[in-house]
C-alpha cells in the first residue's frame, strides 16, 4: 500500500497546476477522507443512541423524578429503596427462577434432539424445520396461544386432555405455584428450535478424523460422547449458555402477554426484572427508580459476560 | 463445515432399516410434531367459526375465512400488518447498509482509531436495551418523535452484533479484488458496494434475516414508544386487541396467526438460506 502511495504521490507532482481538488492529496489521506465519510454517522449514531444513553441512565439512576418536576439528585437513595422493596426480591427470585431452570433444561433438551438429530438422514429437514418453526414466531403471538391451552376445560386444550384422560384439572397461571413453570414452558419451547440449530452446527463443525479415531481405540458410544464430542463441543455450549442466560434474565413478552389481566400475576410470582422496570417506569412513573433496576439489570448480565470470557480463556 | 459430516461417510456401509434408526426417527418425529402443535391449534381455530371453536379437533368441519375477513376489516391488524412491515424492512435495509459498510471499514482499512472504534461498538453489546429504554424515552419525548414511525425505528438503524458479524466476514475477502479495482480508478465506495458486497452475500442475507425477524417480532420497544392505536405494530396491537377481545379466542388466533404468516412462509421458501444463515451467524458470533 506504502508503495502505491508514493507512486500516486509522484505521479501528482509531475502533473502541471490546475490539477483536480482530489489530486493534490496523497492516495493516503484520500483514503482516510473517505474512512471518516464511511465512519461519520455511525460514529454519530453509536454516540447518541447508545453511549449517550448508557451514561445517562447512570445518572438517572440517581435522581428521584416523576417526569412532572425536574429531576432532583438523590445519591444511591433508589438502589438502597430497592434493596429493601420486598418486591423486588419477589421478582429477583422470579427472575432467577426462569434462568435456573429455564437454561439447564432448554440446553440439555435441545442438546439430545440435535444429537439424534444430527444423524438422520431421511426426512431430514423435514423434522428440522418442525422443531426451528417455533423460532420463527412472534413471542406475544404465541403468548396467546400458549395462553388458550392453559384455560380451563372447556376452553383451554391441554385441561382437556387431561379430562379425556381421567386426569385432575390444573389450573396453570391461575396458580402462584404453577404460573411461573407455565410460562417457562412456553419460553422454552419458542427457543429450542434456534439452539438445536447452533448444536448442530457445533457437532458438523467436529471433523470425522476424531471420531474414526476413537472407533479404532475401541471407544463406545457413550465414551466418545463424553471424551470428544462434549469437550469439542464446548464453546458452542458456553456461547449457549450465555445466549441462553441473557434470553430467560430479560423474558418480558411472554409474562407481560400470559397475564395481562394482572401483569407478573397472581401476586406478582412470576413478574421478571424487566417488567418490573417496564410498570416501575411506565406505569408509575418512577424513571429514577426504574434507572436503578436498569443499572441492576445491566450488572447482572455484565457478571455473566465475564464469566463467559473466563470459562473461554480457561481453555486455552 | 458441511463437507465434515461424519454420519454419511460412515453409514454408507451399514444396513439400512435398523430397529434402532426406526424408533430414533419415529421419536423425534413425534417431538417436532408436539413442538408444531401449537400453531396447527392455531391455524385449525383461526378456519374455525365461533361456534365451533371448543371443538377441539385440528381439521375443521367446515373451514372459513371469515375470521380473517372479519379481523383484517373491522380491527387495526391491516394497520399494524402494515407498520410492522414497513419498519421491519426500513431497519433491515439500514442494518445490511450501515453495518456492512462500518464492518467493511474496519476489517479493510488501515487508520488511527481503527482499534478504539471496534471496541466501542462492540461493546455496545454487552448494554442490554432495558437500560436504554428510558432514556431513549426522554430522548424522543424532546425530540418530538414519540408515537412516530422514526420513534419505533431509530434504536435499532445499526447495531454492534450485526457490525461485528460483517467485520468477521469481510476481514476473510481478499485485498487483491479491491486493488485491481482501485487501480482501475473505481471510487472506495462504489469498490465496496459493487465488489465487496457481492462477496459476503452468504452473510448479509442472514444479517437481513436476523434484522428483519427481530424487528417483526419486537414488542418491548414499541409497546413503550407507540401510544396511538394507528401506529402499533403487529405484537403491539395484537396484544391490545386480545384483551379486549379475551374472550373470542377464534379472533385471538387469527391474530397470532396473521403475526406468524409472513414468517412462516419467508422460511418455507427460503428454508435452506435460512437454516445456513442461523449457523453461520451462531458460529461466527
Amino acid at each position: 500500500m506504502s508503495l502505491q502511495a508514493e507512486n500516486t504521490k509522484g505521479a501528482a507532482a509531475g502533473r502541471p497546476e490546475g490539477g483536480g481538488f482530489a489530486d493534490r492529496f496523497s492516495m493516503h489521506t484520500k483514503r482516510l477522507v473517505w474512512v471518516w465519510t464511511f465512519l461519520a454517522l455511525p460514529v454519530l449514531f453509536y454516540s447518541v443512541i447508545r453511549f449517550y444513553p448508557t451514561l445517562d441512565a447512570f445518572r438517572l439512576s440517581l435522581t428521584d423524578w416523576n417526569l412532572m418536576r425536574p429531576p432532583k439528585f438523590i445519591g444511591f437513595e433508589n438502589y438502597a429503596k430497592l434493596f429493601t422493596d420486598p418486591d423486588f426480591w419477589q421478582v429477583f427470585k422470579n427472575t432467577f427462577a426462569y434462568l435456573i431452570f429455564g437454561t439447564p433444561i432448554s440446553l440439555v433438551l435441545s442438546f439430545t434432539i440435535a444429537f439424534f438429530l444430527d444423524r438422520v438422514r431421511f426426512g431430514h429437514g423435514l423434522i428440522r424445520a418442525l422443531y426451528f418453526m417455533p423460532f420463527l414466531t412472534t413471542a406475544a403471538a404465541m403468548a396467546w396461544v400458549w395462553r388458550w391451552f392453559y384455560q380451563p376445560a372447556p376452553i383451554g386444550v391441554i385441561n382437556d386432555v387431561l379430562a379425556a384422560l381421567g386426569l385432575p384439572q390444573q389450573p396453570f397461571l391461575r396458580s402462584t405455584t404453577q404460573a411461573l413453570p407455565s410460562i417457562m414452558v412456553t419460553a422454552i419451547w419458542a427457543g429450542l428450535g434456534f439452539q438445536i440449530i447452533i448444536f448442530m452446527a457445533g457437532l458438523r463443525a467436529i471433523p470425522t478424523t476424531f471420531y474414526e479415531a476413537a472407533r479404532i481405540d475401541g471407544l463406545g458410544e457413550w465414551a466418545i460422547l463424553r471424551k470428544i464430542t462434549l469437550p469439542l463441543l464446548k464453546p458452542t455450549t458456553v456461547f449457549l449458555v450465555v445466549l441462553s442466560s441473557i434470553g430467560f434474565l430479560r423474558i418480558f413478552d411472554q409474562v407481560y402477554n400470559m397475564t395481562t389481566n394482572d401483569p407478573g400475576g397472581p401476586l406478582g410470582t412470576t413478574k421478571p426484572l424487566v417488567l418490573m422496570i417496564y410498570q416501575s417506569a411506565f406505569s408509575s412513573y418512577q424513571m429514577g427508580y426504574a434507572a436503578a433496576q436498569t443499572v441492576v439489570l445491566f450488572l447482572i448480565l455484565l457478571v455473566i459476560s465475564l464469566l463467559q470470557l473466563w470459562i473461554l480463556r480457561d481453555k486455552s | 463445515m458441511t463437507e465434515l459430516r461424519h454420519e454419511d461417510a460412515v453409514s454408507r456401509y451399514k444396513p439400512k432399516v435398523r430397529p434402532g434408526r426406526v424408533l430414533m426417527w419415529t421419536l423425534l418425529f413425534i417431538g417436532g410434531l408436539v413442538m408444531i402443535t401449537p400453531l396447527l391449534f392455531m391455524f385449525s381455530t383461526s378456519l374455525k367459526p365461533a361456534s365451533q371453536v371448543y371443538d377441539l379437533r385440528l381439521i375443521p368441519q367446515d373451514p372459513t375465512f371469515s375470521n380473517y375477513v372479519k379481523v383484517l376489516t373491522t380491527t387495526g391488524f391491516g394497520r399494524w400488518f402494515f407498520n410492522s412491515l414497513l419498519v421491519a424492512t426500513i431497519v433491515t435495509c439500514s442494518n445490511v447498509f450501515f453495518d456492512s459498510l462500518v464492518g467493511y471499514t474496519l476489517a479493510k482499512f488501515r487508520f488511527r482509531g481503527r482499534r478504539f472504534i471496534f471496541l466501542a461498538i462492540l461493546s455496545t453489546l454487552m448494554i442490554p436495551t432495558e437500560m436504554l429504554v428510558i432514556p431513549w424515552y426522554l430522548m424522543s419525548a424532546n425530540f418530538g418523535w414519540l408515537d412516530s414511525y422514526w420513534g419505533i425505528m431509530f434504536p435499532g438503524m445499526m447495531t454492534g452484533f450485526g457490525t461485528f458479524l460483517m467485520r468477521q466476514f469481510f476481514e476473510g475477502v481478499p485485498d487483491d479484488f479491491m486493488e485491481a479495482a482501485r487501480i482501475d480508478g473505481m471510487n472506495e465506495f462504489v469498490i465496496w458496494w459493487k465488489i465487496a458486497m457481492p462477496l459476503v452475500a452468504p452473510a448479509l442475507s442472514a444479517l437481513a434475516i436476523f434484522t428483519f425477524l427481530g424487528n417483526w417480532t419486537a414488542f418491548f420497544w414499541p409497546l413503550i414508544v407507540t401510544t396511538s392505536s394507528e401506529l402499533y405494530t403487529l405484537p403491539v396491537g395484537l396484544s391490545s386487541f386480545a384483551v379486549e377481545a379475551a374472550i373470542q379466542w377464534e379472533m385471538i388466533m387469527t391474530g397470532a396467526a396473521l403475526a406468524t404468516i409472513p414468517t412462516l412462509l419467508v422460511f418455507l421458501i427460503f428454508q435452506r438460506y435460512i437454516v445456513r444463515g442461523v449457523m453461520l451467524a451462531g458460529v461466527k458470533g
